[in-house]
């Protein structure tokens, strides 16, 4: 049944279009910083989008930064929230179940087709992005960037060639958020960190529109029902009258992935996350099969 | 094969099946006749385990439903409603596709099984077209092959022919036929009653969720002791077959009598030309339409009474009804049969 679910995601065109799609993101605006070579100043922007233009290898980094809040979840809440209801409202769940395939073990195969949707949404877009840092704004930018700072066209940005170029004049390392050299090895290390953190963020999301997949026969409801959930996380994460509750939103410590590039990491709200992101999954998902399980199946 | 038991389910205040005690023998070909709304859809759901019942117990092919329906279901085809496949897939991707997801579909035997299922239906030469391009009745075919790839010793389907034409109808009730007799029992829903009375050998009919009767057709169909005579000569045909005319409508007697050859030597005798001779039967269609109230799908009509009295007008004529719905209108009085409830899908 999961090799069943993972075919019928590889032979969706959706699949690869949503893909791509989130790949063009970080690309596009790659492209533009390249090309106008204005770099957000630092601390503003998505993170790390200050920096790429010093070191192309930031990129992965920069264009996760740039997909996450928006186009990730949304492509992962769309495929989650398909799993159960778009097979309702297609017809074929009965088929599935009368064939028959356990009500649990088809919740398991969507679990792991969506799983396997978001790590293969966040490879794509890191070695995208990757490949677009390193041919499009190039590693050795930045050596340029700090010894010639009035020579490039356009260069009014005053963060271009700011603070953190000093590390890499000095050892041609990447410099952390926190202004030490990493070496290539750590960096990519930080890199998988990054990527495992971020899955797993998106697997909360995922939970979620599965368990309102099992109510619904509306995908797209189910959809738009776990991104609702995911707004209302955001607007309550910023509310200090609501600080009672912030420890347990969905979208808390999502943007702690960004603390694998300090020097040293800072483990604390990663591993917060990580527990937050686990509680959500097993609590949901078992919601989900609860209801699936004694459903009764009428379309 | 299928036996229920005091089968309920209820649907918050709707109660759609009541204590319905089905009986599908091995070897059979059951039909489940009912109005739209009568629960038909809610019966066949239930024996494979999609909806749970409220109360009662339900055993298909020995095993207790839904608790071992893992065990029942491998041996079961099933057509449920509308067909359904994956609109993106071609045919045979839709049935390897669904033969991979569930136990007792050996991949060594895949291809072979698909191909033979699409070969019954009358769709081997399809090609890579996605089902999205198929027309209704391809769709229909599809469903069918999927409820055959595994060889079940059972198939429920519900609405078989629905979107077929007249020669598709008939290639799937061959198809039916010919399977059951190679052993598989077949239980079907329908709420056409020429296609399952062209079929059947034993009929349910659902009333309102209730299962108000249950029977071999062979045996409701019994000669109603009357014989439909058509002559050249009605006049003398009635003076000399005196008393025994119950109706006559021009050159068609609707005559009181057991025996037809008796009837014949005697017209003949008289020197009365007889055209045709039939022994009058039942209509499935009032056996039904006697026991069954207005469909769901009708509103603001006034319900005909169930269990009204054996009408004896109408000349079906003997043995099974060809699946013509024009056929099983007869042509008597209205006021002398139950007001049918139209039905548009039947015409």
């Amino acid at each position: 049944m999961i090799a069943v679910e993972l075919f019928k995601l590889v032979r969706r065109v959706r699949t690869w279009l949503t893909i791509g799609l989130i790949c063009a993101l970080p690309l596009v605006v790659a492209i533009f910083i390249a090309v106008t070579h204005l770099a957000p100043p630092p601390g503003q922007a998505s993170a790390f989008l200050s920096a790429v233009l010093d070191d192309g290898q930031l990129y992965p980094a920069a264009a996760l930064a740039l997909v996450l809040p928006v186009f990730l979840p949304v492509a992962v809440a769309v495929v989650a929230g398909e799993s159960i209801a778009g097979e309702a409202s297609a017809g074929t769940l009965r088929y599935l179940l009368a064939r028959p395939v356990g009500r649990t073990r088809l919740l398991v195969a969507k679990l792991i087709s969506v799983t396997t949707f978001t790590l293969v949404t966040v490879v794509a877009v890191t070695v995208t992005s990757y490949a677009t840092g390193v041919l499009i704004l190039g590693p050795s930018r930045a050596a340029a960037v700090g010894t010639a700072p009035g020579g490039l066209p356009g260069s009014i940005a005053p963060g271009a060639g700011g603070a953190p170029t000093a590390g890499l004049q000095a050892g041609a390392a990447i410099t952390s958020l926190s202004g030490a050299p990493l070496t290539t090895l750590e960096l990519v290390e930080r890199v998988l960190g990054a990527m495992a953190f971020i899955t797993v963020s998106m697997l909360g999301v995922a939970a979620i529109a599965i368990f309102l997949s099992t109510f619904t026969d509306s995908a797209l409801g189910a959809a738009l029902g776990a991104l609702a959930t995911l707004v209302a996380s955001e607007v309550l994460v910023t509310l200090n009258a609501a600080s009672v509750v912030q420890p347990y939103l969905p979208t808390r410590y999502w943007l702690a992935w960004i603390d694998f590039f300090r020097q040293p990491i800072f483990w604390r709200d990663i591993q917060r996350g990580f527990a937050i992101q686990a509680v959500y999954v097993v609590v949901f998902l078992a919601a989900a099969w609860a209801n699936f399980a004694t459903r009764d199946i009428t379309t | 094969m299928i036996t229920t038991r005091n089968l309920t389910k209820r649907f918050g205040n709707v109660e759609a099946v009541r204590e319905v005690s089905l009986d599908v023998r091995e070897g059979d070909r059951y039909g489940l006749l009912g109005p739209n709304g009568s629960g038909k859809s809610t019966l066949v759901r239930m024996l494979l385990g999609l909806v749970y019942a409220t109360s009662g117990e339900i055993s298909v092919l020995g095993h207790r439903i839904p608790n071992q329906a893992s065990r029942a279901l491998p041996e079961i085809g099933a057509l449920i409603e509308e067909p359904a496949a994956y609109p993106h897939l071609s045919g045979r991707a839709n049935l390897r596709l669904l033969d991979a997801a569930g136990p007792h579909g050996a991949r060594r035997t895949r291809r072979r099984r698909v191909d033979d299922a699409l070969e019954q239906v009358g769709l081997a030469g399809i090609d890579r077209r996605p089902v999205r391009a198929y027309s209704l009745g391809m769709r229909q075919r599809l469903g069918l092959a999927a409820a055959l790839v595994r060889r079940p010793q059972l198939l429920i389907l519900d609405e078989p022919t629905n979107g077929l034409d007249p020669r598709g109808i008939r290639d799937i009730r061959d198809l039916l036929v010919g399977l059951n007799a190679a052993g598989v029992t077949v239980f079907l829903s329908s709420h056409l009653l020429p296609e399952v009375s062209a079929l059947c050998t034993r009929i349910g009919v659902l009333d309102s969720g209730r299962l108000v009767l249950q029977d071999q057709l062979a045996s409701l169909q019994q000669p109603t002791g009357r014989v439909l005579i058509s002559t050249d000569d009605p006049e003398r045909a009635v003076a000399t077959l005196d008393g025994l005319v119950e109706h006559r409508d021009g050159a068609d007697l609707v005559v009181r009598g057991p025996d037809p050859a008796e009837l014949n030597a005697r017209l003949v005798g008289a020197g009365v030309p007889v055209r045709s001779l039939v022994v009058q039967r039942r209509s499935l269609e009032e056996i039904v339409l006697d026991l069954t109230g207005t469909g769901s799908d009708q509103f603001g009509v006034p319900a005909s009474e169930p269990g009204g009295t054996v009408k004896a007008e109408p000349p079906q004529s003997a043995g099974f009804a060809p699946p013509d719905p024009a056929d099983a209108v007869p042509p008597v009085p209205a006021d002398a049969v139950p007001q049918a409830p139209e039905d548009p899908e039947t015409s």
